[in-house]
């Protein structure tokens, strides 16, 4: 016996019961040895005095229940026994647990990515020392931080408040390290920049004030440590050796820390120059102008941001009436520095803001959704809770045990919340839409937005945790066993029924605009662009990079278009400044003037198209439609008489009608004649919005370009020539380097904002249908669970099923199609805003209609499934019995 | 055993008290502590002293460690908390007013009324 005790008490401890338990029962048991220690000094022998000492202690069971109960238990342990009971209960009813938990992850989760959005671009400084001294100079009425060479030169001289002022521009070049060529990003940066910013390099040395010696001196490259990475392997050998940007020789002397990404969020650089290093003396001397992206540099310590803003104001007088003919007035004044202040701080902000209140909303609905489906249970339970008031049981107690189930509930839906989020994240932060242009946004996860969401999850607990309370707190134990009901059914509108209709509406609409969004993305994708796309590959590249001037350029040029008709599989060639709708960024407009106009001024211009210059093969490799008149020959070099080639727009515009503007004339401004020769149909050049834009072509013989983008027409899939094409490119020439795409590719990413308008709304939509979903669960559970003795006499009476239904559900589905109803029609009158988003999105479309009836309808369907089955599963006998 | 009266509710906590406040005692000492302090005159389960016990150490009333007792077993040990002490004095004031109120009223003749 005293063996099995003592194993009793092992396994107590094993089994994880309190210490405080075993303890008891180890007292109990030696109490009884005391005794019997006693009685055995009596006389009895040992076995006989156990026994006795065990009858005399009494219910040895019962006595140590009571011990229990009067020392109280420890918190934890009770804790634990609500969460078991939870569990069990939760376990016991999974339709609402997965509702519950779904709801709750979609909310927290769509909190915990805008945080972190929130996060990485507003709350987290730039990674370098002392972030909060370091601030950027911005010039004029709040908004350009962009400052000419010579007037940074005297903001850096002659201020007094900060340690001092470093400078950066970004720019792309063509980068040579002995194989493959290609385009990179980098900051033009002054020599003092890094010993300003403070930062230490990785390996190597930086580039200091000392080695600027004047125009293209210091030419010295620092590598960003993501660049060293991926390109030189981590090679510590890279320090020394020589590149060549642009053709011209460069020094690797360091590397950058790894968390130094840059000092502008949106652009991290594949490395940094000396802006002496690549710009001529003239650039660098001319004081009109500004190009230098922004000043930076750290407040000495002890000055305000206002005593610097006049210390720098003073010096912007002076280089005004210095300088009058170059510098207008300077306002100056002082940003944070990452974001480039006004300009893409106050827009972020607003944004983020306005997304975190829309999260915010998001997961108020939620809770005061789950908030009905809680009193919906706790309803169900009042039964046994009455029960358990009757026996003593303390409200608290019974509320502590609804609590720690919405705390379970949100803490479980937390979890996937924040799980799905962070993987969402993970790939947001991978995902780049325009790889041409590397940001510096981290968007992965921290500890600050694990802990948001979590504590958004126990406050989300504690709110829906908190409706059925008051419920609870009046309920009457007599009342409820007496008629088995908590509350009278109500016929008049409830402000949860409104609440509830505004969520559905919403959900109504958001459903109809992604639907719209949807159609309009996909026809537009297959819309007339006034060409072919498919099957053809673009090759970009600027002879500029590779070092070609003057006569240099249509030599090469005509060499790469030989070159590339040499390729097997290729059908045509044609070469042009830019393919129409590849986002190359070097579309300009030009002013053109009549033929009759000889005063060139602004308010005489006639029309502003586009320009592009394109080898004579461009409108038979786009497959771009001339209604009139003729295409280019290769004879319209610069030896023949200037001509071009207009679209229909242009025509109407400047001559009324394409018939009319056939042969004649008109100026470019700087008062040259050309001769319309052919009439182009229209087409979408920079943006699939283009309907009415001018555009003119002109040979590239007559009007020359560096900018090279080759056009190959291919006989099958385009993506298979792109290695032929890269590889004939450099047997001509090694340092250059070459941007390959396919056509349809790049308009993608034309399209890009429609995307992302598209999955902005689809993503809103499915959250509007969750929380929809729960809202009506919410009530038609309420509804069914509020009316099942009326339902079992209704049974029991005979009522068919869909009686039973009506009577159940009815109310519910009333409502959801008002509320539907309502939503499709705002959203119809909603996509007219869309329309400017998304090109061609239309809400006059039956799929559409079709497509938010059935969506409505799906939801109603899966939100009163639940509730559905229990109405029919009623069993008349059984509920009256127990009511 | 026919001699010995039941316990009153409520009275077995200020006997636990009382026998403690003449010296640390574990459980079964208690219980003869009572025993000889009353002359054996009172019936109370051997069980049912813990419920009390554990409620005065939660009321903070006695304090408990572990030691040996003269037996040279393990046992747990209370002790007063100057709580239990003040309680003690209380409680033994409000039991005297009761029974000397108590004896006043059975003692009446009715004359007297």
């Amino acid at each position: 016996m005293k063996f099995l005790d003592s194993l009793r008490f092992r396994i107590s401890i094993l089994f994880g019961r309190s210490r405080m338990d075993a303890e008891m029962e180890e007292e109990l048991r030696l109490h009884v040895q005391h005794r019997a220690d006693d009685l055995e000094r009596i006389g009895l022998p040992r076995a006989e005095a156990e026994r006795q000492a065990r009858i005399e202690f009494g219910g040895h069971v019962r006595y140590k229940e009571e011990s229990r109960e009067a020392a109280g238990g420890t918190l934890l342990e009770s804790v634990f026994r609500d969460v078991r009971h939870a569990l069990r209960l939760l376990r016991k009813s999974p339709g609402f647990t997965a509702v519950a938990v779904m709801t709750l992850a979609a909310a927290i989760g769509a909190n915990a990515v805008v945080f972190s959005a929130l996060n990485a671009t507003l709350l987290r400084p730039l990674n370098v020392p002392e972030p909060q001294s370091l601030y950027g100079l911005q010039f004029g009425e709040g908004v350009k931080g962009a400052q000419s060479y010579p007037n940074y030169l005297d903001f850096r001289d002659r201020n007094r408040c900060f340690e001092g002022l470093a400078a950066y521009h970004m720019t792309r070049v063509g980068l040579d390290t002995g194989k493959n060529p290609t385009r990179v990003w980098l900051y033009e940066v002054t020599g003092n920049y890094f010993d300003i910013l403070k930062i230490q390099p990785r390996i190597g040395r930086f580039f200091h004030a000392a080695d600027e010696q004047g125009a293209h001196s210091a030419p010295y490259i620092v590598l960003s440590y993501g660049y060293w990475h991926s390109h030189f392997q981590d090679d510590p050998g890279a320090v020394g050796r020589m590149v060549e940007i642009n053709k011209r020789p460069f020094t690797i002397v360091g590397v950058a820390p790894p968390q130094f990404q840059g000092t502008f969020l949106l652009l991290s650089p594949d490395f940094f120059v000396p802006i002496v290093s690549l710009e001529d003396a003239d650039t660098l001397n001319t004081r009109a102008g500004r190009w230098i992206f922004e000043t930076i540099g750290h407040l000495k310590p002890g000055v305000t941001t206002a005593q610097a803003a006049a210390d720098l104001n003073s010096i912007g007088d002076y280089l005004q009436t210095t300088y009058p003919k170059e510098n207008g007035k300077m306002n100056v004044s002082l940003s944070r520095a990452g974001l480039y202040g006004e300009t893409f701080e106050r827009p972020l902000r607003a944004f983020v803001a306005a997304l975190m209140l829309l999260a915010g909303l998001i997961l108020l609905a939620a809770c005061a959704n789950l908030g009905s489906l809680f009193a919906v249970r706790a309803a169900d339970r009042s039964r046994e809770i009455a029960v358990r008031l009757a026996l003593g049981s303390s409200r608290v107690r019974i509320l502590r045990q609804l609590f720690t189930e919405a705390l379970l509930l949100s803490l479980a839906g937390g979890a996937v919340g924040i799980f799905g989020g962070a993987m969402l994240l993970r790939r947001l932060s991978a995902w780049n839409p325009f790889p041409q242009f590397p940001t510096n946004v981290p968007l992965n996860p921290d500890a600050n937005v694990y802990a948001v969401a979590a504590l958004l999850a126990f406050i989300s607990g504690i709110l829906f945790g908190a409706v059925p309370v008051r419920q609870v707190m009046r309920s009457d134990p007599y009342d409820i066993i007496k008629s088995g009901s908590l509350a009278k059914l109500g016929r008049r509108i409830t402000l949860r029924e409104i609440l509830l209709a505004v969520q559905i509406a919403i959900c109504a609409v958001l459903v109809t605009s992604s639907l719209v969004a949807v159609r309009g993305l996909l026809r537009s994708l297959h819309s007339d662009f006034g060409f072919e796309p498919e099957n053809v590959l673009l090759a970009d590249t600027d002879l500029d990079m590779a070092g070609y001037e003057g006569e240099a350029v249509p030599a090469m040029q005509k060499r790469m278009l030989e070159a590339m008709r040499t390729i097997p599989g290729v059908a045509s060639v044609a070469l042009t400044n830019c393919a129409p709708l590849s986002s190359c960024g070097r579309l300009s407009m030009t002013s053109v003037y009549t033929d009759e106009t000889s005063d060139l001024r602004p308010s005489t211009v006639a029309a502003s198209p586009l320009q592009f210059q394109i080898s004579p093969e461009f409108f038979a490799v786009a497959e771009m439609p001339v209604l009139a008149g003729r295409i280019f020959t290769p004879h319209d070099d610069k030896n023949a008489p200037l001509v071009a080639v207009i679209n229909q727009v242009f025509a109407r515009e400047v001559f009324g009608s394409s018939a009319k503007a056939l042969g004649r004339y008109f100026k470019v401004s700087n008062g040259t004649r050309l001769q319309i020769v052919g009439i182009a149909k229209d087409g979408k050049y920079k943006s699939l919005a283009d309907d009415s834009q001018s555009v003119m072509f002109l040979p590239i013989l007559q009007a020359p370009t560096s900018a090279s983008s080759l056009m190959l027409r291919s006989k099958s899939d385009p993506q298979r020539l792109a290695a032929a094409v890269r590889s004939r490119l450099q047997d001509l020439d090694v340092g250059m380097p070459v941007f390959i795409q396919t056509w349809p590719d790049a308009l993608n990413r034309v399209l890009f904002g429609s995307r992302l308008a598209t999955v902005a709304l689809g993503v809103l939509g499915a959250l509007g249908a969750i929380l929809s979903m729960t809202g009506i669960f919410g009530m038609a559970a309420y509804s069914v669970s509020k009316r099942l003795r009326e339902l079992g006499i209704r049974v029991a009476l005979g009522a068919r099923r869909n009686e039973v239904l009506q009577a159940a559900l009815g109310r519910a589905i009333k409502l959801l199609a008002f509320a539907s109803t309502a939503g499709l029609l705002l959203g119809i009158l909603a996509s007219r805003l869309l329309a400017a988003m998304v090109y061609q999105a239309t809400p006059r479309d039956p799929l559409v209609l079709a497509g938010v009836v059935l969506a409505m309808a799906s939801i109603g369907v899966l939100a009163t499934w639940i509730p559905a089955q229990r109405a029919l599963s009623i069993d008349p006998a059984r509920l009256l019995r127990e009511e | 055993m026919s001699e010995q009266a039941q316990l009153l509710p409520g009275t077995l906590d200020l006997l636990i008290l009382r026998a403690v406040s003449l010296g640390p005692l574990h459980g079964y000492g208690i219980l003869l502590r009572i025993g000889q302090i009353s002359g054996d005159a009172l019936l109370i389960e051997q069980g049912a002293l813990y419920p009390g016990l554990f409620r005065l150490v939660r009321q903070g009333l006695l304090k408990a460690s572990w030691g040996t007792s003269d037996n040279n077993r393990r046992a747990k040990f209370y002790e007063l908390t100057a709580a239990g002490r003040k309680r003690l004095r209380q409680e033994t004031d409000n039991w005297n007013r009761l029974v000397s109120a108590i004896a006043a009223a059975l003692g009446t003749q009715p004359e007297e009324v």
